[in-house]
């Protein structure tokens, strides 16, 4: 009796046979988790022998990886930059050049008590001509001035509820019906403009991530395919003696995974470096503005996400190349 | 063990293989498959291991109806079955003994029984000392036998050999015969496809002889 030996039901179905092997379920299981291991082992020590191929695509799994993470980190950056921004809704209320202290003063008590203010603070006309002199760098032409043309300011910080859009337009609306204010202005339009511009580049960014995600299936399953060819002989053995097809897939899915892994692992190490090339002249830069903002990379877990990704579009390459050309390498 | 129901088998280039052949195989028989090249001996032996599917009629392995069986079922049938070729088919990139182990590897048998499998399969082929050895270091005969412990390290309850002497002088074919009848005498169904007359003569055995695609001899040597 020649009788099969399925892994699911072999268990149960065999009852005769008495030249038959016998392999229990917990052996069967032992062995497919020896076959991995034993597949991935092997196929990286594969890669390993030679070396600058495998270097080579890594190479190129690292750049299709590292381009789109290099353009989403700036993104990011951006993003944080406007919100920093967008939090402080500040408005500045400019008063007529004649307001007198009093009646400044006045309003201050009168707008304290609303409930969308969360805080008011007055610059005089003098202490905005001290500003301007310290940080314009043209305190000469200041001094030549024979009178301050500068007017007083109240810097009108809203509580974070009255922070919308429509809240602030409102509260600007009823600012300027106090006849000493002369103007009111928000800075949030151009935050808002901000927020569309990185909105429309986060589609770009997704987009060419997509189809350089493309690039790298295609190119780690072309390599797949050359693997698949060099093991031809190999294969028609192994199926020859009982092989299943997912035996025979096991040991290049595994090759797929390394060149993911590895080109991950290499994008990463080109983003840090990137980052730390730029680190030096944005803080530069950042000096200049006065601000606090220091450039924010993908972070440890950013990082895994990262390599484990890639890991996965190397599985999904080599898993298409297999699905394709295994079939057409039959024993004849 | 097996049967041969009318079958015919047509490539797609237009050629008959075989045209409606039919004969039937007891289990533990010892038979040889003959005929001039071409005849249609590596295509019989190639739908018994379901390389190629037959045109018409129906084969049947141990009970079991060869084209009922699903793609998927293949692997687990070959399992069962031993193929010894005539190039071998050995793997050069590993050794004497990872070459045999490979059908238990697949097989999912665990580690310390395939190490004794192995090591009795070598053994059996008198190819012990050799096992740490690349098959390129070995002689044709030596590879041959290596070739035959693989095939029969599952032990299988079938084993179909392909020309296995073709390459080999008198002396080894004898050798290798004589393997393949001791795996014959503990219970083993042996179908060997040889075009070897002298060899067929000194075996004894029954002989099916194929010609153009039909059995034209079936029996003793005639």
């Amino acid at each position: 009796m020649v009788k099969r030996t399925n892994d699911k039901s072999s268990a149960s179905a065999r009852t005769s046979g008495a030249v038959q092997r016998k392999t229990g379920a917990r052996d069967r299981l032992g062995a497919w988790y020896v076959h991995h291991s034993d597949s991935a082992i092997e196929s990286l020590l594969r890669l390993l022998t030679t070396p600058i191929q495998s270097l080579l695509t890594w190479l190129v799994v690292a750049i299709a990886v590292a381009l789109p993470a290099a353009l989403f980190i700036g993104l990011l950056n951006i993003q944080h930059v406007g919100e920093q921004w967008q939090n402080s809704s500040e408005m500045s209320v400019f008063l007529q050049p004649d307001a007198d202290e009093q009646a400044v003063d006045r309003i201050r008590q009168d707008w304290a008590g609303r409930s969308e203010i969360a805080r008011i603070t007055y610059i005089s006309p003098a202490e905005a001509l001290a500003e301007f002199r310290q940080h314009s760098g043209l305190g000469q032409i200041v001094d030549s001035l024979d009178r301050n043309p500068l007017p007083g300011v109240l810097l009108v910080l809203p509580t974070d509820a009255a922070s919308t859009p429509a809240a602030l337009e409102n509260l600007q609306a009823e600012l300027l019906d106090e006849p000493l204010v002369a103007e009111v202005r928000i800075d949030m339009q151009w935050v808002k403009r901000l927020q569309q511009l990185i909105a429309l580049a986060e589609r770009i960014v997704v987009a060419l991530a997509c189809l350089l995600a493309l690039g790298l299936v295609l190119v780690i399953g072309n390599t797949i395919r050359l693997a698949i060819e060099n093991r031809r002989d190999e294969i028609l053995v192994v199926k020859l003696v009982g092989g299943t097809n997912a035996y025979i897939r096991r040991p290049f899915l595994y090759t797929g995974l390394w060149f993911g892994l590895g080109g991950g692992m290499l994008a990463v190490l080109i983003l840090a470096l990137g980052l730390q090339w730029l680190k030096v002249p944005i803080a530069a830069l950042t000096e200049l503005y006065q601000s606090h903002f220091y450039l924010q990379g993908l972070g440890f877990i950013g990082s895994l996400q990262l390599i484990l990704l890639a890991g996965l579009m190397g599985v999904v390459g080599a898993w298409s190349a297999v699905s394709r050309h295994l079939n057409q390498i039959e024993p004849h | 063990m097996i049967r041969f129901d009318n079958v015919s088998k047509r490539y797609a280039n237009g050629f008959e293989a075989l045209r409606q052949v039919s004969f039937e195989i007891e289990p533990g028989e010892m038979v040889f498959l003959t005929g001039h090249s071409g005849a249609g001996k590596s295509t019989l032996m190639k739908l018994i291991m379901l390389m190629e599917r037959p045109s018409n009629g129906q084969i049947f392995v141990g009970n079991r109806n060869l084209s009922r069986l699903p793609a998927g079922q293949i692997p687990y049938y070959r399992r069962n079955v031993g193929v010894v070729f005539q190039n071998h088919q050995l793997l050069f990139d590993r050794s004497v003994f990872d070459n045999v182990a490979l059908p238990l590897q697949i097989a999912g048998s665990p580690a310390n029984e395939i190490g004794r499998r192995v090591r009795a399969a070598l053994d059996k082929v008198g190819l012990l000392e050799k096992e740490r050895q690349l098959p390129i270091a070995l002689s044709g005969g030596e590879q041959q036998r290596v070739g035959i412990a693989r095939a029969v390290v599952n032990k299988p309850a079938l084993l179909l050999a392909d020309e296995p002497t073709g390459n080999l002088d008198p002396e080894l074919s004898a050798e290798i015969m004589t393997l393949f009848r001791q795996f014959n005498e503990v219970g083993v169904t042996v179908m060997i496809a040889s075009h070897d007359l002298t060899l067929l003569k000194q075996m004894n055995k029954r002989i099916l002889g194929l010609a153009e695609g039909q059995v034209v001899h079936d029996g003793l040597l005639w």
